[in-house]
């Protein structure tokens, strides 16, 4: 390759170009330590600080959405158990008034039979008062009646309390009891 | 793979050659010689620290390169800006693509200065072969690329000596697990190949690279310029045309010269680190 390119060359001179000049050495050298110490102490130092600043940005950044997450799992945790807690309070409060609404029910119908049978029974009672007290006075009045027309057929006053009464008597206890005897 | 392209360098090389010299017998026209890298003298004339226009262009290129980066890393910001961002991938290059995915992490670190420091001066010392105004490669003269091979060889025998002291030279040269008689073989073998050919292989690559380059363009450029402009081609107008043939080639060579210099810049780096991964590997 090399001699086809110094073929190529027509003046033909003598300087072999792998002989280096010292001063091509030298300066070479000078040129190459100014920019090695350049980047060594200069350009490098800078980036890497960059580079490692950029990392710990991104690593808080990570760190700051991982604790935001956290927070706001925690938060959702929050709110469900309360969900579930005002739930369950919820169904109590629903049960105990199912309960107590059962209860004032039961408890009314408790009241109202009470209250109906007395009414009942306080019905029976001035039923049969009044039922005693029109016997009372009915048989008073069918007792003067009956002496007031028996009077009229015997044609004899029969003023006679005490024989008025019993005949009276009397004759009701046979009223009864052909009544009974026609049942 | 690189050896591939070098050498339709060449033949490309000799066939433009021999189509100028057939087409230049009236004389007049001057390739490129050899003499390209060794301008004139500007400082210094005599004494050991001689300054001439690729010295020159070597600091220039120095304070573009602390320019750029001072610049580009003046503000540094958690989220980048554009130009941070540039300035950061052009340093991840080297930091993720060689040295942590070569050494690790912890290795990595150590030695990232210096393969940062290679790779861009490198880069930066490649590219002025074809920037209009420079037009010679810094690294196309055999100081640069022989200094830098120096210095990665004393890197990867400081990374192995520092890490495996005592018994670095003899795992190098004697490496376990090998017959015993077999060392007579292996041993100057590896003797030449680690100690002699990795620094000589590294500087060459490079400079032959840098050198070919710009003697093509040079080439190129110059036949073009004879054939459009020179007087003594007066007769044989047609001739001309051939000016054409070499502007493009020219400039497919430019082009192709970008891709050269970033290829060369990593492979140097990645050279290197790899050398010094060998180094600290606990097996040789």
């Amino acid at each position: 390759m090399l001699h086809a390119i110094f073929a190529a060359s027509t003046a033909a001179e003598s300087v072999n170009p792998l002989v280096p000049a010292p001063y091509d050495m030298i300066w070479s050298t000078v040129v190459f330590a100014i920019i090695l110490v350049f980047f060594w102490k200069k350009i490098l130092p800078n980036v890497s600080a960059l580079l490692e600043a950029r990392s710990a940005a991104i690593e808080g950044n990570i760190e700051k959405a991982d604790v935001a997450q956290r927070e706001a799992e925690a938060a959702l945790a929050q709110y469900t158990a309360q969900l579930a807690e005002a739930r369950a309070e919820a169904g109590k409060i629903r049960e105990v008034a199912r309960v107590d609404g059962q209860k004032i029910v039961t408890d009314a119908k408790d009241v109202a039979t009470t209250e109906a049978l007395r009414i009942t029974q306080t019905a029976h009672a001035q039923i049969e008062a009044e039922r005693q007290s029109a016997l009372v006075s009915l048989r008073g009045e069918v007792g003067s009646l009956a002496l007031d027309l028996a009077t009229g057929v015997i044609g004899q006053a029969l003023t006679d309390d005490a024989k008025s009464k019993a005949l009276v008597d009397r004759f009701l206890a046979d009223l009864e009891s052909s009544e009974k005897a026609a049942k | 793979m690189l050896e591939a392209p070098n050498q339709e360098i060449a033949l490309l090389v000799n066939a433009v050659t021999s189509l100028v010299v057939t087409s230049t017998e009236g004389g007049g026209f001057t390739g490129p010689s050899i003499n390209e890298f060794f301008p004139p003298v500007i400082f210094f004339a005599g004494t050991l620290f001689e300054m001439n226009r690729i010295v020159l262009i070597r600091f220039l290129l120095a304070a573009v390169i602390i320019v750029l980066f001072w610049l580009g890393t003046r503000n540094l910001r958690l989220i980048p800006t554009k130009a941070q961002s540039l300035v950061e991938m052009s340093l991840d290059v080297v930091r993720v693509n060689i040295a942590e995915d070569l050494l690790g992490k912890k290795d990595g670190k150590r030695f990232l200065p210096l393969l940062t420091a290679i790779f861009f001066t490198v880069l930066a010392f490649n590219l002025p072969g074809i920037i209009p105004g420079l037009n010679i490669a810094a690294s196309s003269t055999f100081g640069f690329p022989l200094v830098l091979a120096v210095i990665a060889y004393v890197a990867f025998i400081y990374a192995g000596l520092k890490k495996h002291p005592g018994t670095f030279l003899r795992s190098s040269l004697f490496p376990p697990g090998v017959p015993w008689p077999i060392y007579f073989i292996v041993t100057p073998i590896e003797f030449l190949s680690i100690f002699i050919l990795r620094p000589i292989t590294l500087a060459l690559r490079l400079l032959m690279n840098m050198v070919a380059g710009h003697l093509l363009l040079v080439l190129c450029f110059s036949a073009t310029d004879f054939f459009f402009f020179s007087a003594s081609l007066e007769g044989s107008e047609w001739a001309r045309f051939f000016g054409i043939g070499t502007f493009a080639f020219g400039f497919v060579f430019t082009a192709f010269e970008i891709v050269v210099s970033v290829l060369q810049a990593y492979i140097f780096t990645l050279l290197t680190t790899v050398y010094i991964q060998l180094a600290l590997a606990e097996e040789h």
